[in-house]
């Protein structure tokens, strides 16, 4: 059964019915079951106002296996970067009659500001630092293929938690599906409200990491690091980074992930992002069907 | 024809510096308060008579806190346009913050607020001084000569004097001028990049946070200067249990200090984001309930003297944006009556508290006329149908924006006619608009 969506803004207010759909009509697309090509004819907008490569070609390569023709709209080149504001940037877009938004924004709540303003349904593909749900939906996809049902899973998240969509979509998704989550980081970037979101909070990096089944490094983002809520990127790497002699530790059935783009010898060493645990680059090949589940869905 | 008389009969008069709770008639003639009785019989010949039956009858309502935005922002607000709100409002004297375009730092500014409101003709206007040159934080404006002109205290609203120094030589400077200087309580190295208050829905919705440190932490500093140098603070919208207690804890020890709360801070939570609700964007934002809570109780003991709106008009291109880039500020003077009423009915002030909060308390605060209703005081007055039900519609608001969280609240208490120097410059007609 196919999933139906009015639009995918954020995995919060989403039910376990609904993620399971569409991570089981992932499934079947990924074994190449995706038959006819609902989006034959019709435009996907792919609304990038932030710097994106991985998201944006994987809905775009996820729009033309569906039949769309895909407009990709950049900040570079286009009336943002002329100072025309999100309403009328979006108003014009609505104007031009696309099938589906998929929306990729600086500011949190911009993807719902958007939805608000056009016929179109929108899909989030991350804004600011709310919520990235297509990310966690892949996450959760490769997660599941791996561990199987994720109920009872322990899943760790580790790094700038405040300012990470990926980890506030992924709270939610796992939490969805069962899975204990814990957060980890430095005492600065980890908002302790994340426990009142059924999160368990952790600073100490080895003491976060005993019986994980999973561990998500998230990539340290140098460029919201303008409140300098750490020392230095090698002190970083040191207390929360995965070297290779953390991943030794581990038991062999633990799975490393990254949504990327990763700082090598930042938050994950060489080693261990190239190793056997590593699922970084199935988690990027899943996006694909996980993006065209969602298409679907909306379409 | 010009009325030289105006009685206002058979309402419960609320007069907390006076002590009257109960049915009076006020006569009002030549511009102030003539006679306050329960039966007026001995009146002039020609009266015009406003019927209060049911019906408060309060001190002239004074807003110690207002952005009326001219010069320079017209668009959003004109001394007129917020002279025509504050008056649908209750309000009969407002304190005009100097964060203009130009900004207040010149007797030549403070004129023209003067020359507009004499034109406006409804409430009293009293500019609000810059404190340092420009808003800048650096130089002490001249404080003697914007004093001259006119001007009710001195403030760089909006945005907080970083520098300890320059807060405590203004402290010291201003206090042979008699009058209060304003403190926007925040620090700019703790508030960062946040855009609400820090807590479980900045958390949910990935808002950058805003510690409520950010505040406190400028409040003991601003009370320790205060008392260093016996200067005369006023703390604007205070909105955290901390800042509160740090305020009753100074006013114990002899500080001479006064402090504001605005309705926004003492009615919602900062739930009301949700949504990303740009309607509900302000510095300081909204808190926690504990919060809420003790800027109630502060309300209630004496601890925080007025109600003040900070009404803080803005546009769509300001509020129909992204959440972390939209302006802050909420429009307040056509709501604070009803939503001060809320205390009453909940419990948490008695009906001359919530009276004394908007218009003795602020006199007192800023040393203005007016805040009473005794013989010989300004005719300045308000009358209030504590009963009346109606729902907030921002399309209606006499002020030129529409910036309020509170739209389609269902409210109790409406201002039926207000009287600025024995005149009616409000007076609210059911059909007529």
């Amino acid at each position: 059964m196919a999933p139906r969506l009015a639009g995918l803004l954020a995995i919060e207010g989403m039910s376990k019915g609904q993620v399971e759909l569409l991570l089981d009509r992932a499934g079947q697309l990924e074994r190449g079951l995706d038959g006819p090509r609902p989006l034959a004819g019709r435009v996907v907008a792919n609304l990038f106002f932030e710097d994106s490569t991985r998201t944006r070609s994987s809905f775009e390569i996820a729009a033309k296996r569906l039949g769309a023709e895909v407009l990709n709209w950049t900040t570079r080149g286009s009336s943002a970067s002329k100072g025309e504001t999100l309403l009328d940037t979006v108003r014009n877009i609505d104007a031009m009659g696309p099938q589906i938004i998929v929306m990729r924004h600086a500011s949190s709540g911009s993807a719902a500001f958007a939805a608000r303003h056009t016929r179109a349904p929108v899909i989030n593909a991350g804004d600011g630092t709310h919520e990235h749900p297509s990310q966690a939906l892949l996450d959760a996809f490769t997660l599941r293929k791996h561990l199987g049902a994720l109920d009872g899973k322990r899943i760790l998240v580790v790094g700038d938690i405040l300012h990470s969509r990926v980890a506030r979509s992924n709270l939610r998704c796992l939490t969805l599906l069962g899975a204990k989550v814990a957060l980890c980081g430095p005492p600065t970037l980890v908002p302790k409200e994340m426990a009142a979101l059924g999160a368990e909070l952790f600073d100490d990096l080895d003491r976060a990491l005993e019986g994980v089944d999973a561990v998500m490094m998230l990539r340290v983002q140098m460029e919201r690091q303008q409140d300098a809520a750490f020392p230095t990127a090698r002190e970083y790497g040191r207390r929360w980074g995965l070297t290779q002699a953390r991943a030794d530790r581990l038991p062999p059935g633990v799975k490393v992930m990254h949504p990327g783009p990763i700082n090598r010898g930042v938050e994950i060493a060489t080693q261990v992002a190239d190793g056997p645990r590593s699922l970084i680059l199935e988690q990027v090949h899943h996006g694909v069907a996980i993006r065209m589940a969602i298409l679907e869905a909306c379409s | 024809m010009l009325v030289t008389a105006l009685l206002i009969r058979g309402g419960r008069l609320i007069d907390p510096r006076n002590g009257v709770d109960g049915r009076r008639d006020v006569l009002l003639r030549d511009g102030a308060v003539a006679a306050v009785g329960e039966e007026l019989l001995d009146l002039p010949a020609e009266v015009e008579v406003i019927d209060a039956a049911g019906r408060w009858v309060v001190p002239g309502l004074i807003d110690v806190h207002v952005h009326l935005r001219e010069p320079g922002e017209e668009g959003k607000e004109t001394v007129l346009s917020g002279s025509q709100a504050a008056v649908a409002g209750g309000f009969t004297a407002v304190v005009a913050m100097p964060n203009t375009r130009p900004p207040n730092d010149s007797p030549q500014v403070t004129e023209l607020v003067l020359a507009r409101a004499r034109a406006a003709g409804l409430c009293r206007v009293y500019p609000a001084g810059a404190i340092s040159k420009g808003l800048l934080g650096e130089e002490l404006s001249e404080m003697g000569e914007l004093r001259a002109a006119g001007c009710a205290c001195f403030t760089d609203d909006g945005r907080p004097v970083m520098s300890a120094s320059l807060m405590r030589r203004a402290l010291l400077y201003a206090r042979p001028l008699g009058v209060p200087v304003v403190a926007h309580e925040e620090d700019l190295t703790l508030s960062g990049h946040g855009v609400m208050n820090e807590g479980l829905t900045a958390a949910r919705l990935g808002l950058l946070p805003l510690p409520r440190s950010a505040e406190v932490a400028m409040v003991a500093r601003d009370l320790v200067l205060a008392q260093e140098v016996d200067g005369r603070l006023h703390l604007a919208h205070l909105s955290c249990a901390e800042s509160v207690a740090l305020v009753r804890e100074a006013k114990k020890r002899g500080v001479r200090v006064t402090c504001e709360a605005t309705p926004h801070h003492f009615t919602l939570t900062d739930e009301a984001v949700d949504g990303y609700k740009t309607s509900a964007k302000m510095n300081p934002p909204l808190r926690r309930a504990e919060d809420v809570a003790a800027v109630r109780e502060g309300l209630a003991d004496g601890t925080i003297d007025c109600i003040a709106t900070d009404h803080a008009p803005h546009g769509p291109l300001e509020k129909e944006i992204e959440f972390d880039r939209a302006a802050n500020g909420v429009v307040g003077l056509e709501t604070a009556v009803p939503l001060a009423l809320e205390l009453a009915r909940s419990g948490v002030l008695t009906p001359g508290r919530v009276v004394a909060l908007l218009s003795d308390g602020p006199a007192r605060a800023f040393g203005l006329p007016g805040g009473h209703l005794g013989e010989g005081a300004p005719a300045d007055v308000a009358v209030i149908d504590p009963q009346a039900e109606w729902a907030v519609d921002a399309e209606r608001f006499r002020s030129r924006c529409r910036n309020t969280p509170f739209h389609g609240r269902k409210v109790q208490g409406r201002v039926t006619h207000t009287v600025v120097g024995g005149r009616v410059v409000f007076a609210f007609e059911e059909a007529g608009r």
